[in-house]
């Protein structure tokens, strides 16, 4: 038989066993060992598989006596069997230590993968060449070969643990009944599967608040994301006029909203605006523009209104300095050419101005209307979503699809709800942007 | 401007500038208010007026005395500063990386990182917050910066590798050539040359802590463990706005210095942003 079959069955059930006997790849062999002696020991380690084997437990569950993995696994597919908040089961808890357990997993799993094909590569070697590379060369050649991985490793464990298991905690959840009826530990929480998905668009009080609510969150984000830029570009062009004569100081006026924490200038609006005690309406009573007081966050039309407005507010300063930017980087020579052509401003701002703008600012822009959908804070800390609509599913008028999600979390525990809303969050914001980086010209150079 | 008022040209400038200032005005108008509010004689939102009539400090004093405000302040300044140094480091040798090495999974691995971080995160901070008990960690400041700059490499790393990728190449292989390291090299020519995005980096991240509030909301939990942007919401939200004042005093003192600091970077910051737009 050929080395390389023989070297490749002896690594499937020994790592490195092919690479130790067929290979004389003493040091590689061992390190490939060592991996398989870990896995085994984390699993039996972490668990009472000894005493079992050894018949000292009479009444053998997972749930309390497996190791690592088949607990992992078992809590994972499970969700606990027992309930009661003292001696049961955490299904939540299972559930994220499943998810972790499957991670580590997948690493040995890859581990192993890479076993095998080196077992089988190495005895390839020997059959077609006859060559016997030592370990030591091997291992030079892979640290060189592998640098970026090593370097990359830390940031990955943390992008996996932070970034990526609670996004597939979040996913699985929406396949279960984790809401304020089955709060663990006082109660299981069970997979369901596509139940809530069914129920979101089935359940008229659900489907309807849904799409009301999604119709709203597309009007928000396109009215958001094109005042703040348009005006941005208006203030821009008008700042770069030869008739202004102390620009800076306009600037550095206008620069303001951009530089003070979002989060103040929001408060501050809801409680400049506030309908009851709110110095702006007051004012607009005394030099008699009205005469009662003008319910800017609680009349839902007038408070969508307000979020708009109050995001122009904030939004329009980014967009006016990246847009005086490109202005002053434009060729002055295309202007001369179009004043001698005898275009009129409107003319040459349309011809000119407006596409080499849209084509720099183009990605951005994307980006920004991503941002918009997602923006929690312009409408939580301004209007809470409110006001409360009585035909909606805990949700009020200016309610985005990402403050529902949060009002659905917090303050109402609609766990399973909330994560299929965090699905098809994800499904518009991530296929919004991932074709946006497809075309930008950043993912072409990679 | 006025004795050119009768021409067109003249027209056209004055319309210019009254649109400037009225513009002007509305950007001031509510910043103003702020300010005057947080020296207003009185706790509540009423009767709070653009210039009132007397003015006072007390709502600053009250500000120290009767809230937590120096330790949330001190939460926050730690949290922002040591976000800002794990951030640029994480996010600065992950660029090299990938700027430099060309590796399998590359491609992929930074497009999955991107969109990966578009998923809505208020459900995923039970798992984080699970995570952290399980290691012990909620409550110290870590947790908070392990989140921030876990969630800031994805984009960071685009936009430093841009960067990056305008650093000619050429300047590392004369390094390589004289005998230098791949680490020698990135501190010796990668570092020194990339510095204003560093400055950017360093900056943003700086900034984003001061006013997150969702993250510090759940996960840290008490008042000595409150961060500026937690203490400063409660303190207007469900007691009928009488602390009103005092919130003002508050914000004006949180903002006034990162403003000056923004205003003071703002070329970096203009930089950062426009190397965003062009490398997407």
């Amino acid at each position: 038989m050929a080395k390389r079959k023989v070297s490749f069955l002896i690594s499937v059930f020994i790592w490195g066993g092919g690479q130790f006997l067929i290979g004389k790849q003493k040091m590689k062999g061992f390190l490939f060992f060592c991996m398989e002696l870990i896995f085994l020991s984390i699993e039996f380690f972490s668990g009472y598989w000894l005493d079992y084997l050894a018949g000292n437990i009479v009444h053998f569950r997972i749930g309390i006596y497996g190791g690592f993995f088949t607990r992992g696994l078992w809590g994972l597919f499970t969700l606990g069997d027992k309930a009661g908040a003292r001696y049961g089961d955490h299904s939540t808890m299972l559930m994220i230590e499943g998810i972790i357990s499957i991670m580590v997993l997948a690493l040995f799993v890859l581990l192993y993968i890479w076993n095998l094909r080196d077992a089988y590569q190495t005895g390839k070697d020997i059959d077609s060449k006859g060559v016997y590379t030592t370990s030591g060369e091997y291992l030079k050649h892979t640290l060189s070969k592998s640098f970026p991985y090593i370097v990359l490793t830390p940031v990955i464990i943390l992008v996996a643990f932070m970034v990526l298991m609670p996004i597939l905690f979040s996913f699985l959840t929406a396949f279960t009944n984790y809401n304020k009826n089955h709060l663990p530990p006082a109660s299981l929480v069970d997979w369901v599967g596509l139940k809530n998905f069914v129920k979101l668009f089935k359940v008229p009080i659900w489907s309807g608040t849904f799409f009301s609510v999604l119709i709203w969150t597309v009007i928000w984000s396109l009215l958001a994301t094109f005042t703040t830029y348009f005006f941005g570009m208006f203030q821009a062009v008008l700042l770069n006029s030869k008739h202004v004569k102390v620009k800076s100081l306009y600037r550095s006026i206008m620069i303001l909203p951009w530089a003070i924490p979002q989060m103040i200038s929001l408060l501050v609006f809801k409680n400049l605006l506030n309908g009851q005690f709110g110095p702006l309406g007051q004012f607009l009573i005394d030099i008699g523009v009205t005469n009662k007081r003008i319910p800017f966050l609680t009349d839902p039309m007038i408070a969508k209104v307000t979020v708009v407005l109050v995001n122009l507010w904030m939004g329009f300063p980014m967009f006016m300095i990246m847009i005086q930017g490109i202005l002053s980087n434009i060729d002055k020579s295309l202007y001369e050419a179009a004043q001698i052509d005898g275009g009129g401003d409107l003319q040459v701002f349309q011809k000119i101005t407006l596409p080499l703008v849209f084509q720099a600012t183009g990605p951005l822009l994307v980006m920004n209307l991503a941002g918009n959908f997602n923006g929690f804070g312009s409408i939580y800390f301004l209007t809470e979503g409110g006001p409360v609509n009585p035909n909606y599913q805990l949700a009020g008028d200016t309610d985005i699809l990402i403050s529902w999600i949060y009002k659905l979390t917090l303050n109402n525990q609609i766990y399973d709800m909330a994560a299929v809303m965090c699905i098809i969050l994800f499904i518009l914001v991530g296929g919004v942007s991932f074709w946006n980086f497809k075309r930008s010209s950043a993912f072409k150079e990679v | 401007m006025k004795n050119r008022k009768k021409n067109p040209r003249g027209l056209k400038a004055f319309l210019i500038n009254a649109e400037l200032i009225i513009t002007s005005l509305i950007v001031l108008i509510p910043v103003i208010w702020i300010v005057m509010s947080s020296f207003h004689k009185g706790t509540g939102l009423t009767g709070s007026s653009l210039i009132p009539s007397v003015l006072t400090v007390q709502n600053y004093v009250r500000l120290f005395r009767e809230t937590d405000y120096l330790i949330w302040f001190k939460n926050s300044l730690s949290i922002a500063i040591l976000n800002a140094f794990v951030s640029v480091v994480l996010i600065l040798v992950t660029a090299w990386v990938v700027s430099r090495f060309h590796f399998k999974g590359r491609k992929s691995g930074l497009m999955t990182m991107l969109i990966l971080s578009m998923f809505p995160s208020f459900l995923s901070m039970t798992a984080i917050y699970t995570l952290f008990i399980t290691f012990g960690l909620n409550k110290t400041p870590l947790s908070l910066v392990l989140v921030y700059s876990a969630g800031a490499i994805p984009y960071n790393v685009w936009l430093v590798k841009g960067y990056l990728d305008g650093v000619p190449i050429s300047l590392d292989e004369a390094a390589y050539i004289d005998g230098s390291s791949k680490i020698n090299t990135f501190f010796k020519i990668i570092i020194p040359m990339s510095k204003p995005i560093i400055v950017y980096c360093a900056v943003a991240q700086f900034m984003a802590p001061w006013m997150d509030y969702i993250l510090p909301n759940l996960l840290f939990t008490g008042t000595s463990t409150k961060t500026i942007a937690v203490g400063l919401y409660a303190m207007i939200t469900g007691n009928e706005n009488s602390y009103f004042t005092t919130f003002a005093a508050g914000a004006v003192l949180i903002a006034v210095p990162i403003t000056i600091l923004y205003l003071l970077f703002q070329k970096y910051l203009v930089e950062g942003i426009s190397a965003g737009a062009n490398k997407g």
